[in-house]
């Protein structure tokens, strides 16, 4: 009998102290972001939001008591070294990856992940992402399909346009955002004039910009990634283009204000997210990010650091550390800023991992990105 | 028409550009036998080299100058004596290597301490336009047409017309024979560094902000550069001249009339039909080609 005791109390001292060191093993989430070649801008922003937010909730006593082992590596914004990194992280034990941003990237990494049935939270944004029936891919930010028929609205009320140009970088970000505005412009019966692609990295965009002034339409949609984006808008007021300038997400981006400079002022865009949205969490992060970093955050700071809380709030949802059981958990979910506030704006997910949220129309004046509308979810319509 | 004539103006004045740092290819191959594969990352080096001491509170004109003087010191008589100078005797190739060694390391220095996102820079030139005839031009394409040009055309002149100039000339042509006249050919070629560090510097303030200052907007550049000189002719000066404004027009052309997605193989394809047809390069003399 004493024997059997002692036995008893051996195997729950042995739980206990397995328990306890479960309970210390950080949780490893593995960031795979563009920290050099076209992508560095955005997969910096998002790297260090990501960072930003593992910084504060360990913190706070991290996630269901363990603590968040946040590791970045680079993809050169390539989609191949992405791949390579995403069979690298779910060797290594991911619980979750971050990123990357760039969709031609996630697209392809994203197989690594499913297969290895890994949540996968992406910045991409194009529509492609959600639509090849993953279950373990999740948006940190609107899909195309979503946010382009609000701006194709925007320019329809608000700029009374006839007919739109359409400059757009030639990868799957651009491509994809390409074919879903053309889409939603002739949904609101507006004619699409010149159809001007641009090369990923093009530095030189005179010849693009000349076809937009022969072309003569009222408006020029430009969808490029940020540095592209500056100096289209760089050349578009060097050579003196006068129509409205309206783009999605990264037109009015921080770093494009920053290296437009001047030329940045009077461009408009829809974007998801804006570390300059009249919320109050939404200005607290962005002081924060300010405090940390000496830098003011883009929209991808937000989306890194709002993945890494949805990875916070969803896995204390649960109850568990559990890939399968959080994936799982996602589709459907929604979480509020009042019980969370980490996740800045009210969010729902659907079954494909798309999101949904309160985005906003943001002006550029004097150097400033400035939010001129607040417009509701889909789902709130 | 007047579209056509625009794609000229801009693309000549971006031609000027390239041709800035392919002479400075054409002068090192000239005076020492160097092919400087670091060209590129001599122009990426004096950008960040202005930023820097504009963030510590220069006016962009004095942070040219301190750029110069740097520019001269480092990648122009630092370069030739740790790299040059050591490996020149064991010919071109090992010369090669060593230079795309250096734009590597230029490269990781640069991303190290800038991150690998692209800075701002500042133009030289007020922003705005003007019309002639029709045709927009921007002050900023004037200014670098007029800037570049006036530097190849006094270079030339210096090249051709001036003691020092025709010393230089003569120890690129035959080092033996320059120095039986008592040339000093050391400090000729120390002189032919010095120049393509200041090129460098002047193609980074013109160039930059379009470019946007990064750690590897030297390659693009260097490649440009290296097309031009070969195009217009390696043992020419005036040759970088003809191939940098033939690359910087074709470009333009291409992407408004063609693709801009066949824009950047211009230049190589340039490349490789001046090479077939006129190896030596349009304006390059057969006979004294090395290469």
């Amino acid at each position: 009998m004493k024997l059997r005791t002692l036995h008893l109390v051996t195997a729950a001292l042995f739980a206990l102290a397995t328990g306890a060191a479960s309970a210390q093993q950080p949780i490893l989430i593995s960031g795979l972001v563009e920290l050099s070649g076209t992508g560095a801008t955005s997969g910096t922003n998002f790297d260090n939001g990501a960072k930003l937010a593992a910084k504060e909730i360990n913190a706070a006593g991290g996630i269901l008591g363990r603590k968040i082992e946040y590791t970045s590596s680079d993809t050169q914004s390539n989609p191949a070294i992405a791949k390579a990194l995403a069979q690298k992280a779910v060797d290594a034990g991911a619980y979750v990856v971050l990123g990357p941003v760039f969709s031609g990237s996630i697209l392809v990494s994203m197989e690594e992940t499913r297969r290895a049935q890994v949540p996968n939270f992406t910045g991409g944004e194009a529509a492609a992402i959600t639509e090849k029936g993953n279950p373990f891919i999740f948006r940190t930010s609107m899909t195309q399909a979503a946010a382009m028929p609000k701006v194709a609205r925007y320019i329809q009320n608000n700029l009374k346009a006839k007919s739109v140009d359409v400059m757009w970088v030639n990868n799957d970000f651009g491509k994809g955002g390409r074919d879903m505005i053309v889409k939603a412009l002739g949904a609101e019966g507006i004619k699409v004039g010149a159809d001007i692609p641009t090369e990923p990295g093009q530095v030189d965009f005179s010849s693009a910009v000349l076809k937009a002034k022969q072309s003569n339409s009222d408006v020029l949609f430009v969808y490029t990634n940020e540095e592209e984006s500056a100096r289209a808008l760089r050349e578009l007021r060097k050579q003196a283009y006068a129509k409205p300038i309206i783009g999605e997400t990264t037109l009015t981006g921080q770093k494009v204000i920053e290296l437009a400079g001047d030329a940045a002022n009077g461009a408009i865009a829809h974007v998801g997210l804006t570390a300059d949205a009249p919320l109050a969490p939404v200005k607290a992060f962005d002081a924060a990010f300010q405090k940390e970093y000496k830098a003011k955050s883009d929209h991808n700071g937000l989306k890194g650091y709002t993945a890494m809380y949805f990875v916070k709030v969803m896995t204390e949802r649960i109850g568990k550390v559990d890939g399968k059981a959080l994936a799982a958990a996602m589709h459907g979910a929604k979480m509020t800023v009042k019980d969370n506030p980490g996740v800045l704006m009210d969010v729902t997910f659907d079954n494909k991992g798309d999101l949904d949220r309160e985005t906003f129309m943001t002006k550029v004046v004097d150097g400033k990105q400035v939010v001129t509308d607040v417009l509701p979810p889909l789902g709130a319509k | 028409m007047n579209d056509f004539i625009q794609l000229i103006v801009s693309g000549t004045a971006t031609g000027t550009i390239y041709a800035l740092a392919g002479l400075g290819f054409t002068l090192l191959w000239q005076a020492s036998g160097t092919i400087n594969f670091a060209q590129g990352e001599f122009v990426m080096l004096p950008a960040f080299i202005m930023l820097f001491c504009m963030m510590a509170g220069a006016p962009l004109w004095l942070a040219f100058l301190l750029t110069c003087a740097f520019a001269m010191l480092v990648l122009g008589a630092g370069f030739k004596k740790v790299i040059v100078d050591p490996l020149i005797h064991h010919g071109v190739i090992p010369l090669v290597i060593a230079t795309l060694g250096v734009a590597m390391v230029l490269k990781t220095v640069v991303r190290a301490g800038y991150s690998a996102e692209a800075q701002q820079f500042p133009s030289s030139f007020p922003a705005g336009q003007f019309s002639l005839a029709g045709i927009t031009i921007s002050y900023a394409d004037v200014g670098t047409l007029i800037l570049a040009a006036a530097i190849v055309i006094a270079l030339q002149v210096f090249v051709t017309r001036t003691m020092t100039g025709r010393a230089m000339q003569a120890v690129a042509q035959n080092t033996d024979a320059a120095r039986t006249l008592g040339i000093d050919a050391k400090r000729m070629v120390l002189y032919t560094f010095l120049i393509n560090a200041i090129l460098a510097t002047v193609t980074a303030l013109l160039i930059t902000p379009t470019y946007l200052a990064k750690f590897d907007m030297g390659e693009s550049i260097g490649l440009k550069a290296f097309f031009a000189a070969i195009i217009g002719g390696f043992n020419q000066t005036r040759g970088a001249l003809l191939g940098g404004v033939l690359i910087g027009i074709l470009e333009n052309l291409v992407g408004f009339y063609w693709s801009p997605a066949y824009k950047e193989g211009v230049a190589l394809m340039l490349f490789l039909v001046v090479i077939l047809w006129r190896p030596e390069g349009l304006l390059g003399t057969a006979e004294e080609r090395k290469v």
